[in-house]
């Protein structure tokens, strides 16, 4: 599903502060990303130079800078978004890492038809990336303490919530408290997936019910929403860390903001449901830019240590 | 409960009210002419409206059954608590913000024993309806639900939940206050009390605002309800780009009942009168009543800590997937 069909409650559609730049921004954006799935999946086949341009302040560096740069625009701070594949490297040491739970593979159970069938989507997208699911589960060091974390990929059905990220998020939680090791999820959703209904609307509970467990195993559970994190997600385990995080200026909510500007009427403020503003709001505990998010993170965890 | 001709048909229901027409035109004509007996005519037309009620019900399309979920007639919360129970004592607010009447709540006495009711309300006329907003619940509502709950939970009080929502309310006060964490909150915190939850959907259960106060021992659906992750016009919306396949929706999202029963996503259906819960209230919340005493009795036979483990085990069943190697 493309950006432009995950609008709702529980998917949503950036809305660029700018109006008069927001559908060039748009574009750029959708051109900006795919190149970044590529250099993590395809790397070797993509010609180096490659030149990214900010779509906030239209700096412009090479793909290589970029990456370096943890894909964090070097003028202004902007946060390109990123894949699981990314998170791993930038969070586990030496960027290596064990994969879990890979071969939990979704299953158009409902035989679910809108525009084209839910099992039509998911080979779409099987034969242009090489995700298998919106969720990824890798096991690593992170500073030297053994951490599990679950990352969202937005290019599998907006990062949607289903049956098989529920299944992970669950198993990720069973690994956690065998190994007694810390959680940590990385949101990056529109919500939950609709293809798959009321078992979609469930994994809300599954996933809550799995965290009480791991409360009571008194390991710690740390949330990074990222953007975009809606819906499903943020209604459930997103909202739920021992400590919750965001990156800067990524937009959170429960609904999407054209579902609200519809239902209100109104025009919403600038900055409304950016990360700051649910900072300022007490719904996160700090933001951490992505440089400084693995020392901090590490600082976190020791203090969790008994 | 709304008599003929105060009573609201759908487009589907109209012959029905057609009947109930004809019913009139007898009891007129029999006012003219008092020496003919119009009673056996009369007897006729109300078994040919219990027929069709029948008939009509036996033959709904998805989409019908969403629209019965919304009959304007239809008992909500308090209409239930109302008919179940005694000595209803509604307690306000979340001890935060403020009171939401969107989400109702208190403890009422059902033959004898007290229980925690909790439930959205949506309001019976336009006036009421703004009141109530539809049903759709702010943070605040989903708020003063938990404390209500904790409190039950102090008490030792089981829980009864009534689900009826077209959804949390999307706004930007529902933002500030973080309509996201509150809903999250209630589904975890509610995984973790004490007493026996039981979780009934009456009317709509849409999405997270039904979740936010679906959690339980057992869930049980009404016969015309209807439980699932978006409602049909916005699933219509989003996926097919127009808001003219809410029909198409309803059957894709397989959000009724029946479905809802098949797939173990809920622990059964309750029955309603025929046509539908708002033709007898009395009917409606006594087969509810009788529901709920049944599972409490079975619930009670389970010490806490192990409901807990199998409510979080049933829930955590719940998916389908398969699995490759790696
Ligand atoms: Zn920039």
């Amino acid at each position: 599903m493309s950006e432009e069909e995950l609008k709702s409650e529980n998917s949503y559609i950036p809305e660029d502060d700018k109006k008069s730049e927001g559908e060039s921004k748009q574009r750029w954006f959708q051109r900006l990303r795919k190149n970044i799935q590529t250099t993590t999946s395809e790397k070797k086949e993509v010609p180096e130079g490659l030149w990214s341009k900010c779509p906030e302040c239209n700096y412009i560096c090479t793909s290589s800078e970029l990456e370096e740069n943890l894909f964090v625009c070097p003028k202004c701070g902007y946060h390109h978004r990123i894949g699981s594949e990314d998170y791993f490297k930038i969070l586990f040491d030496n960027k290596e890492f064990k994969e879990h739970f890979a071969g939990i593979k979704s299953v158009d159970f409902l035989g679910f038809t809108d525009l084209k069938s839910y099992q039509k989507r998911l080979d779409d997208i099987y034969s242009k990336t090489d995700l298998k699911d919106s969720m990824r589960v890798a096991s690593g060091q992170l500073n030297g303490a053994p951490i599990i974390i679950a990352c969202m990929d937005f290019a599998f059905i907006g990062g949607s919530l289903g049956s098989v990220m529920g299944e992970k998020f669950s198993r990720a939680v069973d690994y956690a408290i065998n190994q007694k090791i810390p959680f940590m999820v990385i949101s990056k959703s529109g919500g939950a997936r609709m293809m798959e209904s009321a078992f979609s609307l469930m994994q809300m509970a599954k996933t809550s019910a799995k965290l009480s467990q791991l409360s009571d195993a008194q390991l710690p559970y740390v949330s990074l929403l990222t953007d975009p994190t809606f819906g499903g997600v943020s209604a459930s385990f997103a909202m739920l860390g021992d400590i919750n995080i965001a990156e800067p200026g990524a937009l959170i909510g429960f609904a999407g903001p054209r579902i609200i500007k519809e239902t209100i009427r109104k025009d919403l403020p600038k900055g409304f449901q950016r990360s700051e503003f649910l900072l300022d709001h007490g719904f996160l505990d700090f933001i951490a830019d992505r440089i400084s998010l693995k020392d901090k993170l590490s600082i976190m965890l020791r203090h969790f240590k008994v | 409960m709304p008599q003929y001709p105060n009573r609201q048909f759908l487009d589907f229901e109209k012959p029905i009210k057609e009947l109930y027409e004809q019913i009139d035109q007898a009891k007129k004509l029999a006012e003219k002419n008092p020496k003919i007996d119009y009673n056996s005519n009369i007897e006729q037309l109300e078994a040919l409206i219990l027929a069709k009620r029948k008939e009509i019900t036996d033959n709904l399309t998805p989409w019908q059954r969403v629209q019965l979920s919304r009959h304007p007639d239809r008992p909500y919360t308090l209409k239930y608590i109302d008919k179940m129970t005694t000595d209803f004592v509604e307690l306000y607010g979340d001890r935060n913000v403020k009171d939401d009447k969107a989400m109702v709540g208190g403890f009422a006495s059902l033959d004898g024993e007290t229980i925690m009711f909790i439930g959205q309300q949506k309001g019976t006329n336009t006036k009421q309806r703004q009141l109530r907003n539809f049903g759709m619940a702010n943070p605040e509502g989903y708020r003063k639900a938990l404390r209500l709950m904790r409190l039950a939970e102090k008490f030792n009080k089981p829980i009864v939940t009534l689900i009826d929502t077209p959804g949390a309310f999307p706004g930007m006060e529902a933002e500030e206050r973080g309509q996201s964490e509150a809903i999250a909150r209630n589904i975890y915190e509610m995984f973790r009390l004490k007493v026996p939850v039981i979780c009934i959907i009456i009317g709509e259960g849409a999405s997270g605002g039904a979740l936010g106060i679906g959690v339980g021992d057992r869930v049980f659906m009404l016969e015309n309800s209807w439980y699932t992750v978006i409602s049909p016009e916005n699933c219509s919306s989003i996926l097919w780009r127009s808001w003219d396949y809410k029909e198409t929706a309803a059957e894709q999202l397989k959000l009724t009942s029946d479905y809802m029963s098949e797939f173990g996503l809920v622990d059964g259906v309750i029955s309603e009168p025929v046509g539908g819960a708002h033709w007898d209230y009395d009917l409606a919340a006594a087969t509810l009543k009788d529901t709920i005493k049944k599972s409490l009795a079975e619930l009670k036979k389970v010490s806490a800590e192990k409901r807990i483990s199998q409510r979080i085990a049933k829930f955590e069943k719940m998916g389908n997937f398969e699995e490759v190697k790696a």
